[in-house]
């Protein structure tokens, strides 16, 4: 994806090129004219490293004449953005009402014991992150994932066991 | 010949199979030397039967469904054959679950190829536009407030009037704003819309920019939506080559333009002054009111900031006339609301109908109750700030006044259904829980009060001092709805109260004095 079809979608990668300041700066250069161009560069630059690098925050404030703190407000209000990178995977389980009348909940708990690790986290060998998603809009199709920006709808225990070991080291 | 095949590319029905159905489609086709011409569409709404294949015949497109990619073959062989097949639902047009619906706003969703404008054309797309420039601006507001139309992202206040102060009002640069952050659960409708017919929205936008003098649009589309933003940008891109964007719409005197821009997953942002905030790239913040968007929004510019069913109504009342569209509905609530219906729920999908159905025939009848075959115990409607009602409320009319009556709300019209298994308790704390994330940290009884909140139903599900922790739940909730700027921290005690209200026996009480919850 180019740095212009960027600003206008989200990142869902979680893998994502070296940090690279002339990289960085060709992409907020690049939307920075934009009206409120905030939240589309924080977007182009997790899309392109996978996360929002320490080193991109001066980058961003300098650039929007911002302050540094301005832009940590920002990065830390919004649940998308990463301050560190994620796994190599990421599994977004929908924590949310109609999800959680399929059971949800229940699913959670399996991805869980099946990674061994807590929602919010990451396994120790960086191969898969799993985070909480509040709908997907697919509340008709419950219960519902996103996995690395794929949509999976009428989950079950065994397809999320299958889904997860599916996922390459 | 060519056999034309209809399969929808809706988030949805590609996370239920839809793209290897469609892939194996092709590759088991061109195996038996079958013509086709595969065309994806939006959903049709009907989501248990997705994927949903059709197949046109000279007596109207044939459905089939739920279709997985193990049935294609004999899906094919049956095309080739008699039309007979185990999945086979018939004409999808005499489909009686569509067929009682009332679809002016989803008329084109499922059938046309959403990346046509041409398609869309041949529909009846963009007459409204049409109608808009010649009737002219003062005519549009006249009819727009005539259709009796309520704003559909959940406040239910009269687009005409919001109009009509944003037309009033003067400044150089006005704005046309999409409310496309649909955080509600149980709500998919926005997403449905953009996804199977995204010109209708680019459409509606187009009208408003020329009722209210507004050059410029923004839809802001939900981070969690990947596909509904890939639609729009295609579709923008393809409305500005066909000049229905840009600096003469459809040859008009009139300029009015759009851009697309994606949240970061915070719920606040769907409050309008919150989502203004982000647009201009700060926290999702709520703003204090007044100045209301229409005098101070965007950019401190007048501005129109509607949910995107409440624009994408627009193009029906202008070409169809706003008598047509108010002629149904019941009591203030007029016109039709697109119902989805969600979560444990045999047919779960999106339901277009006039207000007034009652909440039984939603639930049971069109939903035919639970897909886990259990009785149904409560039914949450309007998203997470709204209230669960149990089945003795079964009675009460898909209406504003009726639910508000009986402290509940349709918000964006979501119906999320649970079966006897759910714990209300945990609902409660769910709810709270939510709060505290979601919480824009402005109000000290939504940000910490929700916090106090979940620790009280948590020693309440312990059973530790339960009628002590019972009355604080009740404070805390009177706290939250009298010192909150906007509704997620002032509705969030809406499914608390609720849950505890007519199930008391989640939390281990007989019964609850409920004067707080009132
Ligand atoms: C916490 C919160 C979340 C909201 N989320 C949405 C939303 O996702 N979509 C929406 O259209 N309105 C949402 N609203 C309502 C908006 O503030 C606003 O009323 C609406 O965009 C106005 O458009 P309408 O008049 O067309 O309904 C939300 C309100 C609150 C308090
Ligand atoms: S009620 Fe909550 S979300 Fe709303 S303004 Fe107050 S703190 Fe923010
Ligand atoms: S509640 Fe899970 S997709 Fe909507």
């Amino acid at each position: 994806m180019d740095v212009v079809d960027a600003r206008t979608a989200a990142s869902h990668r979680s893998q994502g090129e070296r940090w690279d300041e002339a990289r960085a700066l060709e992409i907020i250069t690049e939307i920075k004219a934009l009206d409120g161009a905030t939240l589309p560069i924080l977007h182009a630059l997790q899309e392109a490293f996978g996360y929002v690098p320490e080193e991109a925050v001066a980058l961003v404030a300098a650039q929007l004449n911002l302050s540094r703190a301005d832009v940590y407000g920002v990065i830390s209000f919004y649940h998308d953005f990463r301050r560190h990178p994620a796994g190599r995977h990421v599994v977004k389980l929908c924590g949310a009402e109609a999800c959680q009348s399929m059971g949800g909940a229940e699913l959670a708990s399996c991805a869980e014991r099946k990674l061994g690790i807590r929602m919010g986290e990451t396994t120790a060998d960086g191969r898969v992150t799993l985070e909480p998603v509040y709908c997907l809009g697919l509340c008709a199709v419950a219960p519902s994932a996103m996995v690395d920006g794929k949509l999976v709808g009428r989950l079950d225990e065994t397809s999320v066991e299958t889904l997860l070991a599916g996922l390459e080291a | 010949m060519t056999v034309q095949i209809f399969l929808s590319r809706d988030a949805a029905s590609v996370a239920v199979g839809a793209d290897d159905v469609a892939a194996v489609l092709a590759r088991e086709a061109e195996r038996r030397g079958i013509a086709i011409e595969l065309i994806r569409t939006g959903s049709r709404g009907l989501c248990w039967l997705e994927p949903l294949v059709e197949v046109a015949t000279p007596a109207g497109r044939v459905a089939y469904g739920p279709v997985s990619a193990a049935d294609v073959a004999s899906l094919l062989d049956s095309i080739a054959g008699s039309g007979d097949h185990p999945l086979r639902q018939g004409l999808t047009a005499e489909i009686p679950w569509l067929k009682r619906q009332t679809r002016f706003t989803f008329a084109r969703c499922g059938v046309i190829d959403p990346r046509s404008i041409d398609d869309y054309r041949s529909h009846g797309g963009l007459v409204g536009l049409e109608a808009a420039l010649s009737i002219g601006p003062e005519a549009v507001l006249d009819r727009v407030v005539q259709s009796g139309l309520r704003g559909r992202g959940g406040a239910g206040f009269p687009t005409g009037i919001k109009w009509k102060t944003v037309a009033q009002a003067a400044g150089p640069q006005k704005y046309i704003v999409c409310n496309a952050d649909e955080g509600d659960s149980g709500t998919f409708a926005d997403r449905m819309l953009m996804e199977g017919d995204p010109f209708l929205l680019i459409e509606g936008m187009a009208i408003a920019g020329i009722a209210v003098g507004a050059t410029r649009g923004f839809i802001y589309i939900r981070s969690e939506y990947p596909h509904a933003i890939a639609a729009l940008n295609a579709a923008t891109a393809s409305a500005r080559r066909a000049g229905v964007l840009g600096q003469s719409v459809a040859g008009s005197k009139y300029a009015f333009d759009l851009e697309v821009r994606v949240g970061a997953g915070a719920y606040v942002c769907g409050e309008e002054t919150a989502l203004l905030e982000s647009l201009e790239g700060r926290r999702g913040q709520v703003r204090a009111k007044p100045p209301l968007p229409a005098h101070r929004g965007l950019f401190g510019a007048p501005t129109v900031i509607n949910n995107m069913l409440s624009l994408a109504a627009i193009p029906f009342i202008i070409a169809e006339g706003p008598k047509a569209y108010a002629d149904v509905g019941f009591g203030r609530s007029r016109g039709t609301m697109p119902i989805q219906i969600a979560g444990n729920v045999k047919h779960g999908g999106l339901f277009e109908a006039a207000f007034g159905l009652t909440l039984g025939e939603i639930v049971d009848d069109i939903g035919g109750g639970t897909l886990s075959g259990r009785p149904v115990r409560a039914v949450q409607v309007g998203g997470p700030l709204g209230a669960y009602f149990p089945r003795q409320l079964f009675d009460t009319p898909f209406d504003y006044e009726a639910f508000a009556a009986r402290d509940g709300l349709i918000g964006h019209g979501g119906v999320v259904v649970f079966d006897d298994r759910v714990d209300m308790a945990a609902q409660a704390r769910f709810a709270l829980e939510f709060c505290a994330i979601e919480s824009c940290g402005k109000c000290t009884p939504c940000r910490i009060g929700s916090t106090r909140g979940v620790e009280t139903v948590d020693r309440i599900r312990g059973r530790h001092d339960v009628t002590a922790n019972v009355a604080l739940l009740q404070d805390l909730c009177q706290t939250m709805k009298l010192g909150s700027l906007c509704a997620l921290g002032g509705f969030t005690p809406y499914p608390v109260m609720s849950a505890l209200k007519y199930f008391p026996e989640d939390f281990g009480v007989a019964a609850v004095h409920s004067d707080a919850a009132e």
